[in-house]
């Protein structure tokens, strides 16, 4: 038996090994497919599609399926449910998507289990990666785009004070609390803090609004959740006059999603917000990117910073299936060839760090202008390469727990 | 702080006009028939979506569209209370919401199939998109809109209900339905009547909503929860009290965003929760 056993792997050596890379590699896309917050998942889910649509011969005899399930609410309620299913049931080897940051927070326990590696599209709350060794960020925390544009509105803007509102959920809460560290930092105040209570309906935001314009901050700091809040957010700020009481409106990129941008009306003009990505950014890889998805999508459809993370993420899973030869087995593996791997994409340089095993990107203070077409659009003031996430940096709180 | 009062008096009695002009059939229909219907929501929310395709894709002008909606829903309320609700008159409360709940679920699945499931803005027309100034002051030329709509149905309401035959009976039939039977009182057909109203007037909420607050298919039961505090809190079957519900938590709302933000969100929770511990039915409810 022996003597045939090792005959027969002599002899079905190099098909067997063949055969195992010819695998198709099962990948656990978890996004929001359904109820009023889709759109998020579609900006990513595209841009899955697309680069497997532009890169599927990189992979060489490997083949990728992603078995894509719905993440539900951004409560999270829904998340650890589907992850089970695609573990037990769909058996994939790795798992990515994960727009709210609830969800990534309850899947953070199971990933951890079964050493399943779980790489991060969006949810930017800075402590997730604390959460296991497993997950790797490609998107970005929520101190990315909020510490920078502390900083800038201290000393670019001369903001004496800010006040701040945020959607009472942990990337709110996240952002706010950058934003007021790099801000006091710089010798600003934060005057108010506002919660803009939870993420699921659109609320009114006229009172909150009101009260900012009553204390009259220099700069007023908002983060809601990127999508159908963020037209609300201009429109009151438009209604209520702020501008010409003197209060500037500031943020991270969920302000102005650049599918959005072409509705809002001329009241986001002259917004600045801390962005990693935009679609008129004017690098050559953004350009061939831009092109590729209205080629894809048609010409109404823009991709945004979810979308250009959800490329970069997908191009972390092609790095890793080629380095491994196909084989994601080993979680811990796939992590570990992840750490320090650098990529030009559609943002610029990037890197995974290779302790925190969260993004390095470069972040830019980007104007809202209206274009010589007539569309707004975006002008970039300022950039700052290779942007790591401050809040680890610093060891705040839960991000100086964990690993 | 005069400043501050003005706007939070503003913008709660454009926020309590909106929540009047949906909860007043609500409340006209739970008091005239016990029934609790709660797929009330989704008539609004039928209301603003075609008000949208009203204005977006046939082009009639919004003040049309507003009009349209009021008679086509109401109208085609009557089909559901015919077919579907006045076969549950009898029935008991369980049976009633199963079944209206059940509805605005179908509602909402079926909105997301048509429209999908992302929130829709709307076009106003200019008229209402600017400011108006008033002295040194300046108000949004849409809430300002919104507080006369409601002004001018608050009035039109109370000499309907007041003023006119049609509405004695609707209050004697409220009062007391057995003895405005007995006395030759048709309240099914005046049931049939003011539910038609009442879920028109719903629309039209629904359709002055979108630029208030979006619209999606979930706006069929993400605000029910309003509309039925201002029925709870008001009492139902009551002009004076859905309006005075209306009021007393839209202004609570506001001025809980605006002074207390931190629980802002909670405050028209606990004002209807202490009006509730003292007056169990509502501040004009019958005991």
């Amino acid at each position: 038996m022996k003597v045939a056993g090792a005959l027969a792997a002599a002899l079905f050596g190099f098909c067997s090994l063949g055969a195992a890379s010819a695998e198709t590699i099962k990948i656990g896309v978890v996004l929001p497919y359904s109820g009023p917050m889709s759109d998020l998942g579609n900006q990513i889910d595209k841009a899955f599609d697309l680069y497997v649509k532009l890169h599927a011969k990189d992979l060489g005899d490997n083949k990728i399926e992603l078995i894509k399930r719905d993440e539900g609410p951004p409560s999270g309620a829904n998340a650890r449910t589907v992850v089970t299913e695609l573990i037990t049931n769909d058996k994939v080897k790795l798992l990515t998507g994960f727009v709210f940051s609830p969800s990534a927070i309850a899947v953070a326990p199971l990933v951890t289990q079964v050493k399943m590696p779980m790489l991060i599209a969006n949810a930017g709350t800075a402590w997730i990666t604390n959460l296991s060794p497993y997950i790797a960020r490609f998107s970005f925390s929520m101190w990315d785009p909020a510490y920078p544009m502390g900083t800038y509105a201290a000393t670019k803007f001369n903001c004496k004070t800010a006040a701040a509102a945020f959607t009472d959920f942990p990337p709110g809460q996240d952002s706010t609390l950058a934003f007021k560290t790099a801000f006091e930092k710089a010798g600003g105040k934060v005057v108010d803090e506002v919660r803009l209570g939870p993420p699921g309906p659109v609320p009114d935001f006229t009172p909150f609004f009101q009260r900012v314009k009553d204390e009259h901050p220099d700069c007023f700091y908002v983060f809601v959740p990127s999508g159908s809040h963020a037209a609300g957010v201009m429109k009151t700020y438009g209604d209520l006059n702020m501008r010409k009481a003197g209060i500037r409106l500031i943020g991270p990129m969920d302000l102005i999603p650049d599918y959005e941008l072409a509705h809002m009306s001329d009241a986001a003009i002259g917004l600045v917000v801390m962005a990693s990505y935009s679609d008129d950014l004017d690098t050559p890889g953004n350009q061939a990117f831009v092109k590729a998805w209205h080629e894809a999508y048609g010409p109404n459809s823009y991709p945004d910073f979810m979308s250009a993370a959800g490329m970069d993420t997908m191009a972390g899973i092609f790095h890793v299936i080629n380095t491994l030869h196909g084989n994601l087995d080993d979680g811990a593996k796939v992590i570990d060839a992840l750490k320090g791997w650098k990529h030009e994409g559609v943002r610029g340089p990037i890197e995974i760090d290779p302790q925190t095993r969260d993004i390095i990107q470069p972040e830019r203070a980007e104007e809202v202008i209206k274009k010589a077409d007539g569309k707004l659009g975006i002008k970039v003031l300022e950039t700052y390469p290779a942007v790591k996430d401050e809040c680890k940096v610093l060891k705040l709180g839960r991000c100086g727990s964990g690993l | 702080m005069v400043n501050t009062i003005v706007s939070i008096l503003f913008d709660g009695l454009a926020w309590s006009m909106f929540l009047f002009i949906v909860s007043i059939g609500l409340s006209v229909t739970m008091g005239l028939m016990g029934f609790v219907n709660l797929a009330h929501g989704a008539f609004a929310m039928a209301g603003g979506y075609l008000v949208l395709t009203a204005t977006s894709t046939w082009g009639v002008p919004f003040l049309g569209a507003l009009a349209i909606t009021f008679v086509v829903v109401g109208a085609a309320s009557v089909l559901f209370e015919r077919a579907l609700y006045a076969r549950l008159y009898g029935a008991g409360e369980l049976d009633q919401v199963l079944m209206t709940i059940g509805l605005t679920f179908m509602a909402i699945a079926a909105y997301t199939y048509f429209y999908g499931p992302l929130t829709h803005a709307i076009r106003i027309p200019d008229y209402l998109a600017g400011q108006i100034n008033v002295g040194a002051r300046s108000f949004p030329a849409y809430r300002v809109f919104l507080i006369v709509v409601g002004a001018a149905l608050v009035a039109a309401l109370w000499y309907g209900f007041d003023r006119t035959n049609i509405g004695a009976k609707i209050r004697a039939s409220v009062d007391n339905r057995r003895m405005a039977q007995s006395v030759g009182i048709d309240v099914d057909l005046l049931f049939t009547i003011t539910f038609a109203v009442g879920s028109g007037l719903a629309a039209l909420g629904g359709g002055l909503a979108i630029q208030l607050l979006g619209l999606t298919p979930n706006f069929a039961i993400i605000y029910l929860v309003f509309f039925l505090l201002v029925v709870a809190v008001g009492g139902s079957g009551s002009i004076w009290g859905t309006l005075v519900g209306a009021l007393v938590l839209g202004m609570s709302d506001t001025a809980g965003k605006y002074f207390f933000s931190d629980a802002g969100t909670f405050a028209i929770y606990a004002v209807a929760v202490l009006i509730l511990l003292f007056k169990p039915t509502g501040l004009y409810g019958r005991e």
